[in-house]
């Protein structure tokens, strides 16, 4: 008797776990739309989207963020660029060549990267990044160039991780009837393994996607953060993350909004993405 | 076994809360919300002020210097801290709000040591903030491209410094933005050939702060209003000040403050300005000796 009823109360308690992480997501989501939404009515959606002046000190002012979208866009398309490969190979490595005590350090050593808290990543991209970018492409090294180098640094963790668990989960059937047809190790990795965990290492992709678009405090410090849409590789940038961090502090009345609005674009961005991933998940359920 | 524990901890839970009850005298407490620039005084004002008077808290909130105008237009707080004058904002009808200035920030702009140029007259310091004049060469300095580094929107620095400094008519090129004084005093020191603004406490031996037509950026000329680059760090109230809160701003205009604290923190105390200047820039002698 007792024991069923502290089961009853035990199965609330979950419940009502379970139930907080989705009740926070709905407040998120009410919150931002309900802030977001009148301002880009009452200020025109196509003036807000793609007006491409940035300029809410100014009278009149005008919140136009296109700029920031196509510089969320550029450096998201330049991180994955970079970081992709060298994730996607390092896994392959990992998970198929590496020896055992190799291993050891690299395995903690990715899990650390994640860890790093990414104002951290900022402060070395900025010691160090930024004065090789300088020597490179004059100016003052804190370029487009240098955001995309950063995030396809800070990209890699979630690349690795995810590709190697899905490497790794590829039925190990597969590579022993590879290599008894007569393939070799190398050539079974590459054409058999990797073809068959394609939908992890996509998810992987798209994870990292979400973790550079969504990158704020070590792009703030990098970036140039110019309100223009960038004409080269190493003209500075401003991305959404960055418009919100960089102006909210001050922001007030249809200033704030705007910013606001910033981040409701951003959300439906990173909805966009999930949406994405889900779609591959349940793709390779079916499969 | 189990019951009686709980029924200790209750016991000992409402002997904890009854003792609380019994010690709480005369608790009372102010907010002042708003200008990031100021919240570090009235933080440390305030901290200072609960030490000397027990059960007395100034809860100190920033926001920035909108944020505190509108709050105390709105009576929502007790003091709103603000950069700019209440006029200035346009969202706000400020004919209620009363003026406490406590403190003067005067602000400077700095550059990347070893561009060759140490004085600008303010016609030059226009042209670089407006993006005619690209290259220190022009100046009488090194061949070397300028770099405009500028606050992000909003910033009160920001607003100080085009006011002074470009006017209602001029508007600065579209330039790199930072949203800290920290980050971009950083950057000037590390990037060659760059030019921003900051207050004088943030100026160190990284970066070289320019004089303007060879008036240097010191606080004593910030006082007789020579240096013109400076605002007031104001203390909205709502009507006139009435007990804790009136008894805290005399304690900000109080020796212990203006003459210790205020200094310590890189401020220039009120009591040391020889002119007063309002919000169109009319400046008479000041009142203090």
């Amino acid at each position: 008797m007792k024991a069923k009823r502290l089961e009853g109360v035990m199965q609330g308690v979950f419940l009502f776990s379970a139930l907080i992480s989705v009740l926070s997501i709905i407040l998120i989501i009410i919150f931002m739309f309900a802030g977001g939404v009148p301002f880009m009515m009452e200020y025109g959606i196509v003036d807000f989207l793609f007006g491409d002046r940035w300029s809410p000190s100014n009278t009149p002012s005008s919140f136009g963020i296109l700029p920031m979208i196509l510089g969320s866009i550029f450096v998201t398309i330049g991180a994955v660029v970079i970081g992709v490969p060298i994730g996607i190979l390092t896994a392959v490595f990992m998970a198929e060549f590496c020896p055992p005590k190799l291993y050891k350090i690299l395995k903690p050593a990715t899990n650390l990267m994640a860890a790093i808290p990414s104002i951290v990543y900022g402060f070395f991209a900025l010691q160090l990044i930024v004065p090789i970018m300088r020597n490179f492409s004059g100016g003052t090294g804190m370029n487009m160039l240098t955001a995309m180098i950063l995030l396809g640094i800070m990209i890699l963790p979630t690349v690795i991780g995810l590709s190697e668990s899905s490497l790794r989960s590829v039925p190990r059937s597969y590579y022993t009837g590879s290599m008894a047809l007569g393939a070799t190790h190398e050539r079974t990795v590459m054409k058999v393994i990797m073809p068959a965990a394609k939908s992890g290492i996509i998810s992987s992709v798209i994870l990292g996607v979400g973790r550079a678009i969504g990158e704020t405090m070590a792009v703030v410090l990098i970036a140039g953060n110019q309100p223009i849409i960038p004409q080269s590789i190493t003209s500075g940038v401003r991305t959404l993350t960055t418009n919100i961090v960089l102006e909210m502090a001050y922001a007030a009345g249809e200033h704030r909004e705007a910013l606001i609005a910033t981040g409701v674009v951003l959300f439906v961005f990173i909805l966009m993405i999930n949406g994405l991933f889900m779609m591959i998940k349940r793709k390779e359920s079916k499969a | 076994m189990k019951l009686k524990k709980f029924r200790i901890l209750l016991t000992l839970m409402a002997g904890l809360v009854l003792t609380a009850c019994g010690e709480v005298v005369d608790e009372e407490s102010i907010t002042a919300v708003g200008s990031s620039a100021l919240q570090p005084l009235v933080e440390a004002a305030g901290e200072q002020y609960s030490a000397e008077n027990l059960g007395k808290f100034i809860n100190v909130q920033g926001g920035g210097s909108g944020t505190g105008l509108s709050q105390i237009a709105a009576d929502a707080v007790d003091i709103g801290n603000s950069d700019i004058f209440a006029e200035e904002n346009t969202g706000i009808d400020a004919s209620k709000l009363k003026d406490h200035r406590v403190a003067v920030v005067g602000i400077t702009p700095i550059v990347t040591p070893g561009t060759g140029v140490t004085n600008v007259t303010l016609e030059e310091l226009q042209g670089i903030f407006t993006g005619e004049i690209t290259n220190w060469k022009e100046l009488g300095g090194i061949d070397l491209p300028i770099t405009v580094l500028n606050r992000s929107s909003g910033s009160g620095t920001r607003a100080t410094f085009e006011k002074w400094v470009l006017g209602d008519d001029l508007k600065s090129v579209v330039s790199q933005e930072q949203e800290s004084s920290g980050t971009v005093r950083q950057i000037v020191a590390n990037t060659p050939g760059t030019i921003s603004y900051v207050a004088f406490s943030y100026v160190n031996d990284d970066v070289e702060a320019l004089s303007i037509n060879g008036v240097e950026p010191t606080d004593k000329n910030v006082s007789t209003n020579e240096w013109i680059i400076w605002s007031y760090e104001h203390m909205y109230t709502n009507g006139e000040p009435t007990g804790l809160t009136k008894d805290f701003l005399d304690y900000m205009l109080s020796q212990e403050v203006q003459g210790g604290l205020i200094e310590a923190l890189g401020y220039i105390p009120i009591t040391k300005m020889q002119v007063e200047r309002d919000f169109e820039g009319n400046t008479i002698p000041a009142e203090n000796p």
